[in-house]
C-alpha cells in the first residue's frame, strides 16, 4: 500500500469554509444521525469537503469538520489518515488510481506504470501543469479489464501503451474521452471468438420482461386450478 | 456466578467477566499488553490467547466473555487453557510478529528492566528472528515536556490514547495511518494538554514513551523503593518514592482503590527536581538585612532572645500547606506551653474549623463515594486543578453513566458535561432557597453529592457560604442514612490533619490573616509559603525551600521535604496516611519535629518526647484516630451539617475563584522545579492562544 504523507505547511491553505451546498450536505448527512451522534458523518463530510477542495484534505479542512462535528481534531485526522481514497496532499485535476495488483500485473499493468513514471512522473508528484498526478493502489476490482487505473471517479480499462497515451492526451487537451475499456470492448464481454449470447433476439427488446411473463402465466394456471378444486 | 475450568481447575466467576480476568481468578497468569483493567478493552496485542475447548482457534482472552462460553455436551462447565501447547505455540507466534519491527535497542532504552515486552519475550520470544527485512521506522513525536518518545518501539497496544481519552478527559492522542504504517501522536504534534499526561508513559508496555526528565538518569534496579503518599494536594495519592543514594530519582503511583486507583498528577510524579534544588541546608539568621549562615545554636539563641522578650499574646504561629501531622502537633504543643493562643493552619483564611464536628470540614462521600453519587454539585471549586484525581473519579462516574452535574463557580473544562449555574454565592443561596431548577434534580437524586471547594470558602464571607452550603444539603437530603453527600475539597495537604489537631486560634487568639497583618511581634512559620507576613514581625521561618516564607524570614530552620521524613499525613476525606522516608534531607536540616524538640528545649519548655516514636504514643493517645492508618474516622455528618446550617449569615457578590491560579506551582517545592516551570510556560501559553 502506498505510503500518504501530509501535505507540508507552505501547500496548506491557511483557511478553509464549507461552501453552501457542503454546508447542505453537511446538515442532511447530520441528520441521518441520531442527536449526539453526529460524528457517525464524519466519513461522508471529509469525502465531500475532498470534492469541493480540489481532490485532497488539508488540515485546516479537517479542523472545520472536526468542528462542524464537535469532535477533537485528532479524531477526524485518525479517519482520514485510515482511509486511502482521502487524499492529504495536493493532486492533479485528474487524479490518477492505477491498479498494480496481481491480476493487472499479468496483462501488462508494468507497460502502463512506465508511461505514468515517463510522463507524470513519481507517484504523488503532481505534474507541473497541475494536470495529473498517481498512485498506485490495490486491486479496484476490475480484474476482467485489465490493466486499468480509475481517473477521477470513472474507470478505463483494457489499457495498452498506445491508448492510455492517447487517452492522458485527450484529457490533457481536454478533450472528450471515452470511459470504461478503451480496446472497443462494450464491457467484460469476450473480446474475440465469441460463442455466447449471440442470439439476435437478446438485443432487439423482446425478451424483456420474459420471465416475468411466465410466473405470472404460472400464477394464474395454479389459481384456476385451485378454483376447480374447491367447486 | 459462573462455572468455568481453567487449566483444570474450577472457578465459580461473575459471568461478566472476561476469560482473562477468570483465568486470573484461577490463578494462572495470562500475558498482556493492550489489556489494562481501568481501560477499555482494545484486543489488539493477540498475546493473551487462550484455547477454548471447542474454539477452533485460540482466542483473545481479554475480550472473550465467560458468558460467551458454550458448556460442554453433557452441560459441563466451559474449559479453558492458558498452559497448553498450542496456546504457548500461538503467543510465540504473536511476539515473534511483535518483535519483527521492535528494535533491539534494549541496552539504551529506558524502558529495559520494567518492560512488559522484555518480561515477556523472556517467556514467549525466541532468540532469533527469522526476517531479514528492514524494520519499521518512525518518526520521533513531540508529546509536551514530561513525555518521550522513541516511536520505532511503539507495538500499537493504544493503551496511551485509550487513557488520555477515557481517564483524562482530553483527546490528545490518537492513531493515525493504518497497519504498519500506524502512528501515535497528538494532532500536529501538539503537546499533551492533561494534568495527568505522565500516567501514559507509566502505561507503554514497552520504552516507546517514556518520562522525559529522567530519560537516562536511573536504572530501576538501582533505586530503592519507598512506599509514601504525596501532598501536593490534599488528595494523598498514594505513591513510590524511588531513590538512589540521597537522591530521589522519581515518583510513581501505587494502587490504592479508595483513593488515587492507579494515577497520580504530573505535579506529584514530576516534582521531583524541585526536591533537590532551592534547598534550605543550613540555618540562616538576618543581619542587617540580610540573611547569613548560622549554626543550630545561633539561630536557636537568637530565636529564643527574641521570644522571651515578647508577650505571648504577641507571638503567633501559622501552618504551611505541606507540613505533617507530628510537627503540627510539636508546633502546637510549644506554643501551648508558651501560653500562646495565636495559632492558625489556614494560611489562606478558609472558614473551616473544627468545632462543628470533624464531619464540617472532610469530604465526607470519601473519593471512592462519589462512584456512588448520583447527582454532584460543585461550589466554588475547580477540581481539575485542586484534586485532579477527585475529578478523574467525577468523570468516571459521568462516563459509566451520565448524570446530573452542575457547577457554582469559574467555567472551566472539567472533561465532563456539567450544568453552569452561575459565578458566585448569590446561586448557592438560590438553591438553598430551592428557587432554582437544579434543586429538583438534587432532589429526585438518592445520593446527591455537595462538593464545597476552597474558593468558596478562603474568602471573609466563607462562613456564609459553607453555612448556605449546608442549609442547601440539609434541604435535599444529601445527608441520610448510609450516604454522607456533604463534603469539602481540601487543596492543602496539612489541612485536615491540622484541624484535626485543633491548630486553629485558641480563646481571642488571632488567625493567620490577622496575624500576618502585623497583629504578632514574632511570626513562627512552619512552611506557610503562600501568605504574605507584612514588615515588622519577627519571623522564623521552618521549611525546607527558598521561597517566598524564607525570603521574608528572619531566622531560618531547615526543616526535611516530605519524601526525607515518617510523616503522618491526613487527606481531604480524613484518611490518615504515613509517608516514609526515602533519602535525607540535605545538608544540616532536620526533620521537623526535631527542630522543634531542640527549639522546645532552648525555649525552657521542654517537650515531653525524645523521639518520633514517644512523640507518636502521645499524639495516639490525645488523638486516637491518628493510629488508625489509612482509615478514615467518619465524624457524625448529620449533626456537623445541623451545626453549620444553623451559622447562617448573609455571603457578599463575588464571583468564586479556585485558590489554585496555576496548577503547576502550588508549592514551594514545584515552584522549585524546573519541569514544573516547563509546564506552567507551555499551559500558560495554550491559555493564550485558547483565549485569541
Amino acid at each position: 500500500m502506498a505510503v500518504r504523507k501530509v501535505a507540508p505547511e507552505e501547500l496548506q491553505p491557511k483557511s478553509f469554509a464549507f461552501t453552501p451546498e457542503t454546508e447542505a450536505f453537511a446538515q442532511a448527512q447530520i441528520a441521518k444521525y441520531p442527536p449526539g451522534r453526529q460524528a457517525s458523518a464524519v466519513i461522508p463530510l471529509l469525502w465531500r469537503v475532498q470534492e469541493q477542495h480540489d481532490g485532497w484534505l488539508p488540515q485546516k479542512a479537517i479542523e472545520v469538520v472536526a468542528a462542524r462535528l464537535d469532535m477533537p481534531p485528532i479524531r477526524v485526522m485518525e479517519v482520514a489518515t485510515f482511509y486511502t481514497m482521502f487524499n492529504l496532499a495536493p493532486v492533479g485535476k485528474y487524479f490518477i488510481q492505477f491498479c498494480g495488483t496481481t491480476p493487472c500485473q499479468l496483462r501488462g499493468a508494468g507497460d502502463i506504470k512506465k508511461v505514468l513514471e515517463a510522463r507524470v512522473g513519481e507517484q504523488g508528484h503532481v505534474s507541473d501543469d497541475g494536470i495529473f498526478s498517481w498512485l498506485e493502489v490495490e486491486c479496484l476490482g476490475a480484474c476482467c479489464n485489465a490493466p486499468m487505473v480509475q481517473i477521477n471517479d470513472d474507470y478505463y480499462e483494457d489499457l495498452t501503451t498506445e491508448n492510455f497515451e492517447k487517452l492522458l492526451d485527450d484529457l490533457a487537451a481536454g478533450r472528450p474521452v471515452k470511459k470504461g475499456p478503451q480496446n472497443g470492448r462494450h464491457a467484460s464481454e469476450p473480446q474475440d471468438a465469441i460463442k455466447t449470447l449471440q442470439d439476435p433476439s437478446l438485443y432487439d427488446g423482446s425478451v424483456i420482461g420474459s420471465w416475468r411473463k411466465r410466473f405470472e402465466e404460472e400464477a394464474v394456471k395454479a389459481a384456476d386450478a385451485d378454483t376447480e378444486k374447491k367447486s | 456466578m459462573t462455572k468455568i475450568i481453567v487449566d483444570g481447575i474450577e472457578v465459580d466467576v461473575p459471568p461478566e467477566f472476561t476469560l482473562l480476568q477468570a483465568a486470573e481468578a484461577a490463578g494462572a497468569e495470562v500475558p498482556r499488553f493492550c489489556f489494562h483493567e481501568r481501560l477499555s478493552i482494545a484486543g489488539n496485542c493477540r498475546m493473551c490467547l487462550v484455547e477454548v475447548k471447542g474454539a477452533p482457534k485460540p482466542v483473545a482472552s481479554c475480550a472473550w466473555g465467560v458468558r460467551d462460553c458454550r458448556p460442554g455436551p453433557n452441560g459441563e462447565p466451559p474449559e479453558i487453557s492458558t498452559k497448553s501447547a498450542t496456546v504457548k505455540k500461538a503467543r510465540e507466534g504473536v511476539m515473534e510478529f511483535l518483535l519483527i519491527n521492535h528494535p533491539l535497542d534494549c541496552p539504551i532504552c529506558d524502558q529495559g528492566g520494567q518492560c512488559d515486552l522484555q518480561d515477556q519475550a523472556m517467556a514467549y520470544g525466541v532468540d532469533t528472528s527469522r526476517y531479514e527485512e528492514n524494520k519499521r521506522a518512525v518518526p520521533d513525536k513531540y508529546l509536551g515536556p514530561l513525555v518521550k518518545t522513541s516511536m520505532n518501539r511503539c507495538i500499537h497496544c493504544t493503551r496511551c490514547v485509550r487513557f488520555t481519552t477515557e481517564v483524562a478527559g482530553v483527546s490528545d492522542l490518537g492513531a493515525i495511518w493504518r497497519g504498519e504504517d500506524m502512528e501515535i501522536t497528538s494532532y500536529l504534534e501538539k503537546a499533551m494538554g492533561s494534568e495527568l499526561q505522565a500516567n501514559v508513559a507509566d502505561l507503554c508496555p514497552v520504552g516507546a514513551l517514556t518520562h522525559k526528565p529522567e530519560a537516562f538518569h536511573y536504572r530501576p534496579w538501582e533505586l530503592n523503593k519507598t512506599d509514601s503518599v504525596d501532598v501536593v494536594d490534599a488528595v494523598g495519592s498514594s505513591i513510590r518514592v524511588d531513590s538512589r543514594g540521597r537522591e530521589v530519582m522519581r515518583i510513581l503511583p501505587r494502587v490504592n482503590e479508595a483513593v488515587n486507583e492507579e494515577w497520580i498528577t504530573d505535579k506529584a510524579r514530576q516534582i521531583v527536581d524541585g526536591l533537590r534544588v532551592q534547598r534550605l541546608d543550613r540555618p540562616f539568621v538576618r543581619e542587617n538585612g540580610k540573611l547569613r549562615p548560622a549554626t543550630w545554636q545561633e539561630a536557636f539563641g537568637v530565636i529564643a532572645s527574641r521570644v522571651k522578650g515578647t508577650a505571648p499574646k504577641k507571638i503567633g504561629a501559622v501552618v504551611g500547606d505541606l507540613a505533617a501531622v507530628e510537627e503540627i502537633y510539636a508546633l502546637k504543643l510549644l506554643m501551648q506551653s508558651l501560653g500562646v493562643a495565636n495559632i492558625d493552619a489556614r494560611q489562606d483564611g478558609a472558614a473551616l474549623s473544627p468545632a462543628f464536628g470533624r464531619a464540617s470540614y472532610v469530604f465526607n462521600s470519601t473519593i471512592a463515594g462519589i462512584e456512588e453519587a448520583d447527582a454532584i454539585l460543585i461550589v466554588g471549586s475547580n477540581p481539575r486543578v485542586e484534586a485532579s484525581l477527585v475529578n478523574v473519579r467525577i468523570r468516571k462516574r459521568w462516563r459509566a453513566a451520565p448524570l446530573p452535574i452542575a457547577l457554582i463557580g469559574e467555567k472551566v473544562d472539567l472533561t465532563y458535561a456539567y450544568e453552569h449555574l452561575g459565578a458566585g454565592p448569590e446561586t448557592l443561596a438560590e438553591l438553598a432557597a430551592g428557587r432554582h431548577s437544579f434543586v429538583e434534580k438534587l432532589k429526585a437524586a438518592k445520593k446527591p453529592l455537595i462538593i464545597v471547594g476552597q474558593g468558596a470558602l478562603s474568602r471573609a464571607d466563607g462562613q456564609a457560604i459553607l453555612s448556605l452550603a449546608a442549609q442547601l444539603a440539609r434541604s435535599v437530603g444529601a445527608v441520610a442514612e448510609g450516604w454522607n453527600g456533604f463534603s469539602i475539597l481540601h487543596t492543602a495537604a496539612s489541612r485536615v490533619g491540622a484541624l484535626d489537631l485543633g491548630f486553629v486560634p485558641g480563646e481571642g487568639g488571632l488567625n493567620a490573616q490577622d496575624m500576618a497583618k502585623g497583629g504578632v511581634d514574632v511570626l513562627f512559620n512552619l512552611g506557610a509559603d503562600e501568605i504574605d507576613v507584612a514588615p515588622g514581625a519577627f519571623v522564623i521561618y521552618q521549611g525546607t525551600h527558598g521561597d517566598r516564607g524564607a525570603h521574608r524570614a528572619d531566622v531560618i530552620l531547615p526543616g526535611a521535604a516530605y519524601t526525607e521524613k515518617s510523616a503522618t499525613y491526613v487527606n481531604t476525606e480524613g484518611r490518615v496516611q504515613m509517608a516514609n522516608r526515602a533519602a535525607f534531607a540535605p545538608g544540616d536540616a532536620r526533620e521537623d519535629w526535631a527542630i522543634l524538640r531542640a527549639l522546645s528545649d532552648v525555649l525552657g519548655q521542654r517537650l515531653p518526647f525524645d523521639s518520633l516514636n514517644a512523640l507518636r504514643a502521645k499524639l495516639y493517645a490525645e488523638y486516637p484516630h491518628f493510629a488508625a492508618l489509612d482509615e478514615v474516622a467518619q465524624g457524625d455528618v448529620a449533626k456537623a451539617v445541623e451545626a453549620l446550617a444553623a451559622i447562617g449569615g448573609t455571603p457578599g457578590r463575588d464571583a468564586f475563584q479556585s485558590p489554585v491560579k496555576d496548577f503547576y506551582l502550588t508549592n514551594p517545592i514545584a515552584r522549585a522545579s524546573g519541569v514544573m516551570a516547563e509546564c506552567s510556560a507551555l499551559a500558560r501559553h495554550v491559555r493564550l492562544e485558547a483565549a485569541e
